[in-house]
């Protein structure tokens, strides 16, 4: 694949990692924070960390929709089906996230609700035009870069004048995620997590630019460096974060300029603030509840909002027992120090959401990680 | 990418390693046949500029050549 393949090449691999080999200093580690769980994924299937020399650590961040979903929102979404006969729409990882009392999405539809997985908000649509005596309720989750899609067709629903249609709201912020995670206690007061620099998204940034992570970058005096999600990309970028850290810079740098730029893309960012407006707060799993970290429908476009057309009362719910999620998620713990990773819980029968998805932590770890060589693994938790 | 037209909405075929897929293209202004773009979720997010990849690829390969110099 074009533009695909060349960020792959094992040669390049190999020579960026004797750069960055050599341009590490000996005397100190560099903890660099991946915020987007694309880039969790790139690391593991490629072996990149294992590329790194001992010192360069890779630190996994919130940045997975689904994993820092709470529970409380999946167990709405179930009421919206069980209560209200809804036709319920949504992306496939969210089916399998564990809700309360050991049920999920997926288990109440093989008992028979009528929920259906799509690739695209597209879909919903064309489902909600083709059950006109149903309501279709699109359970919309995720960053940047699938709010714009969403708007597009909230915008479209009221054009066509789609009585039926309405959308369960859970768009998520970056930027209000990664000043909660440089905030947090674990980080300011330099215990449990050190976090040198971070990795910008890829998609996310795509949409909103490299300019709203600038404020982090001087506020919090951390390197930013906006990354592709290839192999190579995300080489590059700890090349990129490693020579400011060097030389005391913490600035953002664009590694992935062929789709980023400082701007984004403004067609997009001006779609998604004529349809939605900032939450006062909102919970994510993990990080607690987040002021300004998540977007509703604007009251224009309230007829669509299934918030307002159905009963969805906040839901207070723990996680599993044991499950290190919230911890993972805010890069204290890792996958392997979770009692129930690989045990009890693994793709297969998820306990957590982390397990679930394709962008989630332990995942990866499962995934690409279990069969790591064990003395790359001992130099890891030594460190 | 190429073009398409469906009831009045413009549609894009895109095939990213052969597999046909039909995008909207409603989020990028001035999209061409031929152009890359970022696809996601059944939309085309943004052009892939492609001097810029091949910018890109080229920092790589400089990067490397550092790597072989001596110290």
């Amino acid at each position: 694949m074009k533009y695909i393949e060349e960020f792959r090449q094992h040669d390049l691999a190999q020579q960026l990692s004797a750069a960055i080999g050599k341009a590490v200093k000996p005397d100190r580690s560099y903890h660099l924070m991946e915020f987007c769980g694309g880039h969790t994924h790139a690391i593991f299937r490629y072996g990149v960390q294992d590329l790194m020399p001992p010192n360069v650590k890779f630190v996994h961040g919130p940045g997975c929709p689904v994993c820092v979903l709470p529970i409380g929102r999946i167990d709405n979404a179930i009421a919206l089906v069980e209560c209200h006969d809804v036709i319920l729409c949504t992306y496939g990882d969210v089916l399998r996230v564990p809700a309360s009392g050991r049920r999920s999405l997926l288990k109440v539809k093989a008992a028979g609700a009528d929920i259906r997985m799509v690739y695209s908000v597209r879909d919903a649509l064309r489902i909600a035009q083709e059950n006109p005596g149903r309501e279709v309720v699109f359970f919309a989750i995720g960053f940047e870069t699938t709010t714009p899609p969403t708007a597009v067709a909230i915008r479209q629903a009221q054009a066509e004048g789609l009585g039926n249609f309405s959308v369960f709201c859970n768009h998520v912020l970056t930027p209000a995620a990664i000043q909660n995670i440089l905030e947090s206690p674990e980080v300011r007061e330099m215990g449990s997590v050190s976090i040198d620099g971070f990795f910008g998204p890829s998609h996310v940034s795509s949409i909103i630019g490299s300019r709203p992570y600038e404020f982090f970058a001087e506020e919090f005096q951390k390197p930013v460096v906006i990354a592709g999600f290839e192999p190579l990309d995300v080489m590059q970028s700890a090349l990129m974060l490693i020579r400011q850290l060097n030389e005391g810079r913490f600035e953002v740098e664009n590694e992935y300029t062929r789709v980023v730029t400082r701007e984004g893309n403004t067609k997009a960012q001006s779609l998604v603030a004529e349809v939605f407006e900032l939450r006062r707060v909102f919970e994510w799993r993990g990080l607690g509840l987040v002021p300004y970290s998540a977007l509703r429908l604007k009251d224009a476009y309230a007829a669509l909002d299934a918030e307002k057309r159905f009963d969805t009362p906040a839901i207070a719910a723990s996680d599993v027992k044991g499950c290190e999620c919230p911890s993972i998620l805010r890069g204290v713990k890792r996958p392997v120090d979770c009692k129930l990773f690989g045990t009890v819980c693994t793709p297969e029968n998820p306990m957590g959401s982390c397990m679930v998805s394709s962008e989630g932590a332990c995942a990866a770890y499962w995934s690409y990680g279990r069969f790591r060589r064990p003395e790359t693994a001992s130099r890891e938790s030594v460190a | 990418m190429g073009a398409e037209s469906d009831c009045g909405e413009s549609m894009a075929t895109v095939a990213p390693g052969g597999v046909r897929k039909v995008v909207l293209p409603a989020l990028v202004d001035d999209v061409r046949v031929d152009d890359f773009v970022l696809i996601h979720i059944g939309y085309a997010l943004n052009r892939l500029r492609e001097e810029e990849a091949e910018r890109t690829l080229r920092l790589f390969a400089e990067a490397g050549l550092m790597a072989g110099e001596p110290a």
